[in-house]
């Protein structure tokens, strides 16, 4: 296939002079795409998380704090199926490219006039409904070279052709009738797509895997428990705390056996630092066995690793919650970020944990430099920075027979997996999370496949203060909140911050807000027809006009309440969740719609010749670093 | 035109009478586990399969399924969506239903291949410390079976196999492979819950020792026993009724087919085992 420049808008000339330091073509093979390059360029969004760094930041700024208030809807489009819509926009030379939920249909759109290009529909097993844990979302696609990457409910990763919408290869790589299922948006690094499964609560072994972007075959798998070999620990792996360094530690770290079910699935991000050649993820809970069943560490659950693109193997790694006992998975964001911590410029990876602590590590070292509650926390009492450990409040442990209150943060923890923002303006990361406390006790009985069992009443509840969400502003080098917005209900969307200095964000009673991203002061609000747990995007069409991107569509783990009629009476449903969310219904049903928004022409001032960004200027370019 | 009107009317009487005249019986509309035995499966050869059919029967209506795989979300996509109206088999005390009067109360055994000798029945029983055990695991959503917590309460571990009560759903009736483990070997003893080890230990080559726990006073947070009930939407009083009517008349022609079935049934209250009937 012959690149086609000429596809591309005008605007991108410098972006074209990248392409061309790349050398011709050789032969019919396509000039490769610089993603590194394409994700600088701010009129596109071309990875989930907006560049390898994860920051979320677009450098657009035809909306600015001054005009927000004047956003109004340009177009939008539906996808059909009203479940949770966690899905995040891609917008590539011109396209908007979404995937919906079960059973996860991808629809290419002009992403100026909202045109309808194509639509791919996978033949997604409709038993793998009945599997999914919590609601059957979809957190997104990736892009490379021409092609379209996404996962299916039921375990296959599918390259789409980005102009024709056709399947290049598809790979079946889980079996949904063994619990396994697939949620995660995939990145594409180094001609590899990197992808992870869901399912721990089925017993299924957590793995990252790469796969070539030209065939879907597989370039390596690292599994998250079992031996080194499998794990792809081998003689470059280096953790800085010693509890990390030994042979076989997700065996050993485990009853005999017990690491073969012993979960850690991959369902969050990766991010990447091209500098250093290292990935970064973060992997889920210990799942299946209860926890005196699996006394140890239980390695490598809800541990974040670095591993190399190239081969997979690990660098370091960091457990945040040894012999998880909360449902902690640990499959966040992390953030890649240059900070001035001491006396220089630290190259640091900051986690926002599920227990309510942001952790900021060496990213190449993996040392833990500092952790720092940021929300209402008492079941860790502190983190051990030197050790590298929780200091766990042991009267709070969930155990049988036991009845706790007040168990803060609850089992969702302060953050899921709803993804963070930094502006390198502001020097701020812009964290949208829940502020849910938790009531738990051992229950008479739950029913599952034909089998009574022990079963945990687990009622959660708004925290401190009366509110169960939060939009924040967090100073990651002095460890403080700049400001907070308190909201009703979690706040399960993702958030973009811009150039502009203005973060997005949405909320699960259907407002979707933009916020000055310097004082928190709310510029602009629209209502959307249902409850937003999207992940927001910002981009420039054809016509120079900013767009901004969201779905709108409640679901999710808190929000099957609403759109799966779950019985609000039972306070205990969805895991618990249900009890602190009993009013979502009177504000929202499910829905399906994505929202593009733009400044009414009238309130445009003419772009100027050159784009506004550094994004073609052909350097790569840390969006993280200071402008 | 009046006489076209007549014909359209008589043809009127013809197309909607019948359905008028003579109603089609009610129907009894069951959502059911298609892989699932000893309880249901979609040939209709489990014993909710059967215990459906004679309620069917009773009440003169025509028995109708959806199959569903018995995961979590179960009732809230079935029962709750409106597909069915009743679900034959659940513990009583759950919140998300309305329970009938339970039909039979069994319990959790111990099955271990009969030329072994083992005489296992206390879950205090230090053999349990040597021997590979096998218990099924639930999911992470809390917790997990009563003797899989009491073993890892007394620090039995290391010689505990789990077994996913989900297994592969495209093998035949999934949580049975704890048992068949039994019988090949590959554990000691499984640690199940009684219908479904009694019907497998029945239908086994090899004979297996199918033995109520015992006890489990030492472990009070854990319940061993269950009431079993149908179950009907959360304030469907009037089916409730009505099906525990017929519970009351079937009562002996139920026993009986739990009994056929090598369902261990123990006898209320649960003051002890002696009622305990192991196949």
């Amino acid at each position: 296939m012959i690149r086609h420049p000429d596809r591309r808008a005008h605007w991108i000339l410098g972006l074209l002079a990248t392409a061309s330091l790349l050398g011709p073509a050789a032969g019919p093979a396509r000039a490769a795409d610089d993603l590194a390059a394409m994700s600088q360029d701010d009129h596109q969004w071309v990875m989930p998380a907006k560049n390898y760094a994860s920051t979320r930041y677009s450098g657009l700024d035809q909306i600015n704090a001054g005009n927000v208030g004047q956003l109004q809807v340009a177009w939008t489009f539906s996808v059909g199926k009203d479940r949770g819509q966690e899905s995040v926009p891609l917008v590539v030379d011109g396209t908007l490219y979404v995937v919906g939920p079960f059973p996860n249909n991808l629809f290419a759109l002009d992403a100026t006039t909202g045109e309808l290009k194509w639509q791919y529909a996978p033949a997604t097993d409709p038993a793998s409904q009945g599997v999914a844990c919590c609601d059957v979302v979809n957190r997104g696609a990736a892009y490379d070279n021409g092609k379209i990457f996404f996962n299916t409910l039921d375990n296959h990763t599918v390259a789409v052709d980005a102009k024709t919408g056709q399947e290049v290869w598809n790979a079946k790589l889980g079996d949904i009738n063994r619990g396994e299922s697939m949620t995660m948006a995939p990145l594409v690094v180094k001609g590899k797509v990197l992808v992870g499964n869901s399912g721990g609560e089925f017993g299924v072994r957590g793995w990252l895997t790469a796969l070539d972007e030209n065939t879907g075959k597989i370039a390596w798998r690292a599994y998250s428990t079992g031996p080194d070999a499998d794990v792809l620990i081998g003689d470059g792996f280096k953790p800085y705390y010693p509890q990390f360094r030994g042979k076989d530690l997700g065996v050993s770290s485990w009853p005999p056996d017990h690491w073969k079910i012993g979960g850690g699935t991959v369902w969050g991000w990766v991010s990447y630092d091209p500098e250093a050649n290292l990935i970064y993820y973060g992997t889920a809970n210990a799942g299946t066995w209860n926890a005196n069943q699996r006394p140890g560490d239980n390695l490598w659950t809800t541990t974040i690793f670095a591993r190399d693109p190239d081969t997979g193997a690990a660098r370091w790694a960091y457990q945040i919650t040894p012999h998880d006992l909360w449902d902690h998975d640990e499959i966040n964001e992390n953030l890649l970020l240059d900070l001035p911590i001491g006396d220089r410029t630290r190259k640091v990876l900051v986690h926002p944990a599920r227990q309510g602590y942001m952790h900021v590590f060496d990213r190449a070292t993996g040392e833990l430099l500092s952790a720092t509650p940021y929300d209402t926390v008492n079941a860790v009492t502190s983190i051990d920075v030197e050790h590298g450990r929780p200091v766990v409040n042991e009267a709070l442990n969930p155990l049988p027979g036991k009845t706790i209150e007040n168990i803060c943060p609850a089992a969702p923890g302060s953050k899921d997996w709803q993804p963070s923002a930094w502006s390198p303006r502001t020097k701020l990361m812009y964290v949208p999370h829940q502020h849910l406390c938790m009531n738990w006790q051992t229950s008479e009985v739950g029913y599952i496949a034909g089998t009574p069992y022990v079963g945990a009443t687990v009622d959660m509840f708004a925290g401190p203060g009366g509110y169960r969400g939060e939009f924040m502003a967090w100073d990651p080098v002095k460890g403080t909140k700049a400001w907070a917005i308190q909201e009703d209900f979690p706040v399960w969307s993702g958030t973009v911050v811009t150039a502009g200095d203005v973060a997005f964000y949405g909320t699960m009673d259907r407002w979707f807000k933009a916020v000055d991203a310097n004082s928190g002061k709310v510029l602009w609000q629209f209502r959307t027809g249902s409850g937003i747990i999207g992940q927001p995007v910002t981009y420039q069409g054809a016509d120079g006009t900013q767009y901004v991107a969201i779905m709108a569509g409640v679901g999710g783990w808190p929000g099957v309440i609403a759109n799966a009629e779950l019985d609000p009476r039972v306070r205990n449903g969805a895991l618990g969740f249900v009890g602190a969310m009993q009013d979502l219904p009177a504000y929202t049903a499910g829905g399906s719609t994505l929202y593009v928004f733009a400044l009414p022409k009238s309130a445009v001032v003419p772009a100027s010749a050159t784009p506004p960004t550094d994004g073609g200027t052909g350097q790569r370019q840390d969006n993280a670093k200071s402008p | 035109m009046p006489s076209r009107h007549k014909v359209l009317a008589a043809l009127l009487v013809l197309i909607t009478g019948p359905a008028m005249a003579a109603a089609e019986p009610a129907e009894l509309r069951v959502c059911a586990d298609p892989n699932n035995l000893p309880f249901s499966n979609a040939k209709g050869e489990g014993f909710e399969n059967k215990l459906a059919e004679m309620i069917a029967r009773d009440l003169d209506e025509k028995l109708a399924y959806v199959w569903w795989a018995q995961r979590r979300g179960f009732i809230r996509q079935t029962l709750k969506a409106g597909l069915c109206d009743v679900v034959m088999g659940m513990p009583t005390g759950l919140d998300m239903v309305t329970s009938t009067e339970p039909y039979y109360r069994s319990t959790y055994v111990f099955v271990s291949r009969a030329d072994r000798q083992l005489a296992l029945d206390s879950i205090s029983d230090p053999q349990l410390r040597q021997l590979k055990v096998g218990v099924h695991l639930i999911g992470n959503d809390g917790f997990n079976t009563p003797p899989a917590h009491a073993l890892g309460e007394q620090g039995i571990v290391a010689n505990v196999v789990g077994y996913l009560i989900y297994g592969d759903y495209r093998t035949p009736n999934p949580p049975a492979r704890l048992i068949e483990a039994v019988a090949k070997g590959d554990i000691d003893v499984a640690a199940a819950w009684g219908p479904l080890a009694g019907y497998f230990a029945k239908l086994s080559d090899v004979p297996l020792a199918v033995r109520p726990i015992a006890d489990t006073d030492a472990f009070p947070s854990f319940v061993f026993q269950y009431d079993i009930a149908l179950a009907v939407r959360k304030g469907d009083q009037a089916l409730k009724s009505r099906l525990d009517e017929v519970i009351d008349r079937e009562r002996p022609q139920i026993r009986a087919l739990l009994t056929a079935y090598g369902v261990p049934q123990v006898e209320e209250p649960a003051t002890g085992l002696a009622g305990a009937a192991a196949p």
